[in-house]
């Protein structure tokens, strides 16, 4: 059972509070009747499954009721960071250990949105 | 001296046992002594009972082998009533209390003269690897039948058929460091973390605490070990910041150092709890730790050596042999013969020579065995075999002999002539296997060490270990290990080490173990006599060598086809030795054959502590409306709609005679139909939405338009996902320009709710717009049917007028002086009126409208009449007439769809793809069966021709089936390939009778197909 930090309570709390909403940063085409059925299709259905590092969409279903997106270690099920809608990960397939100092935003920086890492 | 008579194994001193102390038992029938620190094993052995059981496959007859959770023969059925029976209890882990009544799990009548035996034999020879795959696997429906068969046969215990008595608890636990196992290791490792302030949680799985020095030959600072123990664990049992847990297995270690512990409350004291001034505690806890960081301190289980015949009776690992001598004071037998490969399974014989009794040879695999052990073997004039191993068993009921040769391992062969040595008791040692289980839970695949010979753990972040389980097999190894991983942890979790200062313990000189796992016998595997790899699934080595034969290669594979490793001991001791024997046939490394994978629970947990208090009343919460209590005390039959109990159907009851379901929903239609009707709607699921752009968000998560909707109107929705298949429906009102109440179907409120917080939150943040569930708040009752005006005028104050008060319109006003809001809107196709009131007022409504009813005949009805009265208007229910793969199209339903609409709503795209403009979808339809008795089964195949060769292409199913009593007919709604299209056709439904019901293609709208009714 997983241990989540939820970036609104700003709390470690019990898996049973949340709900799992798939691969996080999918955005639904602005136009949608612009896309081809093969676009659409490929929004719809599919989604990544990566051996290692996968950023997806929680709920704090029985919490604050906020979505938030957690990056997660499928292999070891290590949860990296947990972060607001809208704000981007900090770790990545391509920098696992962490995206170097320039490339962080200015919220990305502070130290308390490390409180969800587990050690 | 008397009991010593009794006992005959029992050594006259020595042992954590309590000799003052005479516990009377039952094993199969039958009366015997042991003492308080016994377990049922050691008394057993104590007593001198050799055979415990049968054998699964070939029912062979088994003795105790090992003193631990590896233990795979001794498995017993507990219990002297019929609810306290407890299967498959492992009788080397039960402590021995005053009036225990056990008996064998396999073996009826007797495991002396077992009928099945002969079977079991016979059956052996038909039943080879792969014998379940192969024999069972067609058909599907049988396999129930055949796994009675093999479970009478086989004997895998039973459960009780009467309520438990005792009950059991759930606890949360939060601590910084969970120790898990307080052997040297744990203990020293506990004590580190103790001192320095840390939160510690310390179980062991044993009654009590000290694991291998609790029949250690060593001495710590010049004591014996238990000295030492007994110091660690008082100084711990004092500290406040240290939660001692004996009896307490770690069962599954599962994500994010959560890790269940069962603890053991009352199990030594009795078969139930015994009560305390008239209450009973709870039988056992599970406890479910949150651990900052987690230290694994499980030990190793030795590996016994596979020879011919090493399940006989007296056959036993050489470590249950010391620590039945140290630790019980009972010698299993009087004449030894060891067989090993390292060093340190020389205590046994140094053990049993001094219990008195007979060493006849240490058989050592080894050419030249050098070490401070076998040194004090050679000097205490025992005679060692070197370079040999016992090839095979002799005796049946119990050993008699071993026969021994000079082997070469690397080879595989016998090199030398054999010698059979008499005597009553083989002990074995093939070296060590780290108890790898719990950080094998963790998803880490284990690495096998050559060194050792062994896999040991690989660890996650924030899991450590320390001792055996690491291959630190020597005392002073282990005490030392546990300290430094102890001050890994702390340091992670920022704590400063206190450094402990250890017991001097002697350093043995050990010389090298050899890998030897199968003995090599004169006979090939295939013909020579059985040689058991997995006792309790009786698998042998022949049965693996035959899986590789046949093409498994992979251990996993072998490992499911032969069922090596599938028992209630997931294959504790046998696995190793059956990988081995794997990789000697595939000719690779074990590394090579793959590694060992445990998963939860390491033994067995009983079903009482996983439930905890989630049972009977308990399981599961039920939501009761505020007219609950009226109707249960109207004798309502209840239905489950998720978690809520809606009335069902109201029978009735004249001249003590109860009205069947059959009646009472003709009843309760027609009274609606001709009369008037009530109902407890108050399950719908109801949202309020609020803000400036309430009105965009509903026009963009329903499929209709919701732009014009003025306050004071109520619309029905459709709500898609962005697939275009239909989630969900229900009416929605407008409340004023920025303010709505949306219904949604019972089941559906939360989904639905989160559904709408998802769309905002990750899409449309932009939007400003609030959702609250007022499900719990709002009662809603149902008036409806052609009286239903008259009786509501009676008590509201809203103007009802039919011209003013139009269909789909709601008011607010008072009903029986009660604030509420009034919505006509209908799912019976009559004239209706919800009322919403604030849910603890509902019950004096509800009344109030009885009151006024009794000259109309107000007539309550349940979910089976609302369900008759919908389908035979062609309403649907979201997830019966639907299953995720129905768009509004296909249900007729594209007058409620904005195809016109500006924003692209959610579900919109979907509808132009290719799949969901093929003509042939299944398409909502009415069914109206030729022979009017029948109800047609939902769920019920439709094929356009009865008379086509099976298999019949089938065109679509049933999916609400009813009897009316207005059209005094059956009915049914259903889904057809191509359907709208297909009006007055015929279709047939072939039933699993062989009886085939022919209906009619029609139109979904049965009654009242101009909806005039509602607008009256
Ligand atoms: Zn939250």
């Amino acid at each position: 059972m997983l241990h989540i930090y939820c970036p609104y309570c700003e709390e470690l709390r019990e898996e049973e509070e949340f709900h799992p909403k798939g691969q996080a940063h999918i955005t639904r085409p602005a136009d949608p009747d612009a896309c081809s059925d093969e676009e659409w299709g490929d929004y719809l259905f599919f989604r990544d499954n990566p051996r290692g590092i996968h950023h997806e969409m929680w709920v704090h279903a029985i919490g604050c009721r906020k979505f938030f997106n957690v990056t997660r270690n499928t292999v070891t099920y290590e949860i990296l960071e947990t972060y607001p809608m809208g704000e981007q990960p900090r770790f990545t397939a391509e920098y696992p250990e962490g995206k170097p100092a320039d490339q962080l935003n200015d919220a990305q920086q502070e130290p308390s949105r490390q409180e969800g890492v587990h050690v | 001296m008397s009991q010593s008579l009794k006992q005959p194994n029992r050594v006259r001193e020595g042992g954590r046992i309590d000799r003052a102390q005479t516990l009377s038992f039952t094993f199969n029938g039958k009366q015997y002594q042991g003492h308080a620190g016994d377990t049922l094993a050691s008394a057993l052995l104590a007593n001198g009972v050799n055979i415990v059981n049968r054998s699964f496959k070939y029912s062979r007859p088994r003795g105790i082998v090992a003193a631990g959770a590896e233990e795979p023969n001794a498995l017993v059925q507990l219990g002297s009533t019929e609810a306290a029976q407890v299967p498959n209890v492992r009788a080397t882990q039960q402590a021995l209390f005053d009036g225990l009544v056990a008996r064998s799990t396999n073996g009826w009548p007797n495991v002396q003269r077992d009928v099945m035996s002969l079977v079991g034999k016979l059956g052996g020879q038909f039943m080879p690897p792969g014998f379940y795959y192969k024999t069972f696997m067609a058909p599907a429906s049988m396999w129930m039948t055949y796994e009675k068969v093999i479970r009478k046969g086989a004997g895998l215990g039973r459960s009780p058929m009467e309520r438990d008595p005792d009950h059991y608890d759930h606890l949360n636990q939060h601590c910084d460091l969970l120790v898990v196992g307080a052997g040297p290791a744990g203990l020293s490792a506990a004590l580190t973390a103790a001192r320095s302030g840390a939160r510690v949680i310390l179980c062991d799985e044993q009654e009590e605490m000290g694991g291998s020095l609790l029949d250690s030959r060593e001495q710590l600072d010049g004591q014996p070990a238990h000295h030492w123990v007994e110091g660690v664990v008082s100084e711990l049992a004092q500290m406040a910041n240290v939660t001692l847990l004996p009896r307490t297995t770690a069962n599954g270690y599962h994500d994010h150092h959560f890790v269940t512990l069962h603890e053991r409350r009352t199990e030594h004291l009795g078969e139930t709890a015994p009560l305390t001034d008239g209450q009973r505690p709870s039988r056992s806890r599970m406890h479910r730790v949150r651990a900052g960081q987690v230290l694994l301190a499980t030990g190793a289980h030795e590996r016994p050596l596979v020879y011919g015949n090493n399940d006989v009776p007296g056959n036993m690992t050489a470590g249950a042999v010391s620590t039945y001598i140290r630790r019980y004071g009972v010698v299993p037998g009087n004449k030894l013969v060891l067989s090993t490969t390292n060093d340190y399974a020389y205590r046994a014989a140094l053990d049993w020579l001094d219990a008195g009794r007979e060493v006849v040879a240490i058989v050592d695999a080894r050419k030249a065995p050098e070490g401070d052990l076998v040194e004090q073997a050679r000097v205490r004039g025992v005679r060692i075999i070197e370079g040999a191993a016992v090839l095979e068993a002799k005796g049946s009921d119990r050993v008699t002999g071993a026969r021994v040769a000079t082997i070469d391992a690397e080879t595989f062969k016998v090199t030398g002539s054999s010698d059979t040595l008499s005597c009553d008791t083989i002990a074995s040692s093939g070296g060590y296997s780290p108890a790898i289980h719990l950080a094998s839970h963790t998803g880490a695949r284990p690495t096998w060490n050559d060194e050792i010979l062994g896999f040991v753990p690989s660890l996650v972040k924030g899991v450590h270990a320390a001792g055996s389980v690491r291959g630190f097999h020597q005392l002073a190894d282990g005490l030392a290990n546990g300290c430094s991983a102890a001050a890994e942890a702390l340091s992670a979790l920022g704590f400063a080490a206190t450094p402990v200062e250890l017991p001097q313990v002697n350093t043995y000189r050990q010389g090298a173990a050899c890998a030897l796992y199968q003995v090599p016998h004169e006979k090939p595997t295939l013909r020579g006599p059985k040689q058991f790899v997995d006792m309790q699934n009786d698998v042998t080595a022949a049965a693996i060598e035959l899986a590789t034969r046949e093409g498994f290669e992979s251990i996993e594979h072998v490992k499911r086809y032969t069922a090596m490793g599938f028992g209630t001991d997931q294959g504790k001791l046998g696995n190793i030795n059956g990988m081995a024997i794997a990789a000697r046939c595939l000719g690779k490394t074990i590394p090579e054959v793959g590694t060992t994978v445990f998963r939860p629970n390491y033994t067995p947990v009983t079903f009482g502590a996983i439930v905890g208090r989630h049972c009977r009343d308990l399981f599961d919460p039920e939501r009761y409306t505020a007219m609950h209590q009226w109707h249960v005390e109207q004798g309502a039959e209840f239905e489950d709609v998720g978690q809520w109990k809606r009335p069902w159907y109201f029978p009735r009851t004249v001249n003590g005679k109860t009205e069947s379901m059959h009646d009472a929903v003709a009843r309760e239609c027609l009274a609606v139909r001709q009369g008037v009707g009530i109902l407890d709607a108050s399950t719908l699921g109801k949202i309020d939405i609020q803000g400036p752009d309430a009105r965009e968000f509903l026009g963009r998560v329903y499929t209709n338009k919701w732009a014009k909707l003025a306050p004071g109107r109520v619309r029905y929705g459709l709500m898609c996902k962005d697939d275009g298949m239909l989630m969900d429906d229900g009416t929605t009102s407008c409340l004023g320009e920025n303010h709505f109440l949306m219904t949604t179907t019972t089941g559906g409120a939360a989904g639905v709710m989160e559904w709408l917080e998802l769309w905002h939150q990750t899409e449309w943040p932009d939007l400003q717009v609030y959702f609250n569930s007022v499900t719990d708040h709002w009662a809603t009752i149902t008036v409806t049917g052609p009286e239903a005006r008259k009786l509501l005028a009676e008590i509201t104050d809203i103007d009802l007028d039919r011209e003013t008060f139009k269909f789909m319109d709601w008011r607010e006003g008072t009903v029986a002086d009660v604030p509420a809001r009034v919505f006509r809107i209908s799912f019976t196709g009559e004239l209706s009126f919800e009322i919403n009131v604030q849910a603890n007022y509902a019950l004096h409504v509800w009344k109030t409208l009885f009151a006024h009813g009794e000259k109309y005949d107000l007539t309550p009805y349940g979910t089976e009449t609302m369900h008759v009265l919908r389908a035979e208007k062609g309403l649907i229910i979201a997830g019966q007439e639907t299953d995720g793969s129905v768009t509004p199209e296909d249900l007729g339903m594209q007058w409620a769809v904005g195809y016109d609409k500006p924003f692209p709503w959610i579900g919109k795209r979907a509808l132009t793809r290719s799949d969901t403009r093929r003509v042939d979808r299944k398409q909502m339809v009415g069914l109206m069966p030729k022979d009017p008795s029948v109800v047609l089964e939902e769920g019920a195949q439709i094929v356009f021709d009865p008379d086509h060769a099976i298999p019949m292409p089938m065109v679509g199913h049933v999916t609400s089936s009813y009897y009316s009593p207005i059209l005094e007919s059956g009915f049914a709604l259903a889904v057809i390939k191509g359907g709208h299209q297909r009006m007055g056709e015929i279709v047939y439904l072939p039933m699993v009778d062989g009886k085939t019901h022919a209906a009619e293609i029609v139109s979904p709208v049965f009654y009242d197909p101009k909806g005039e009714r509602q607008h009256v």
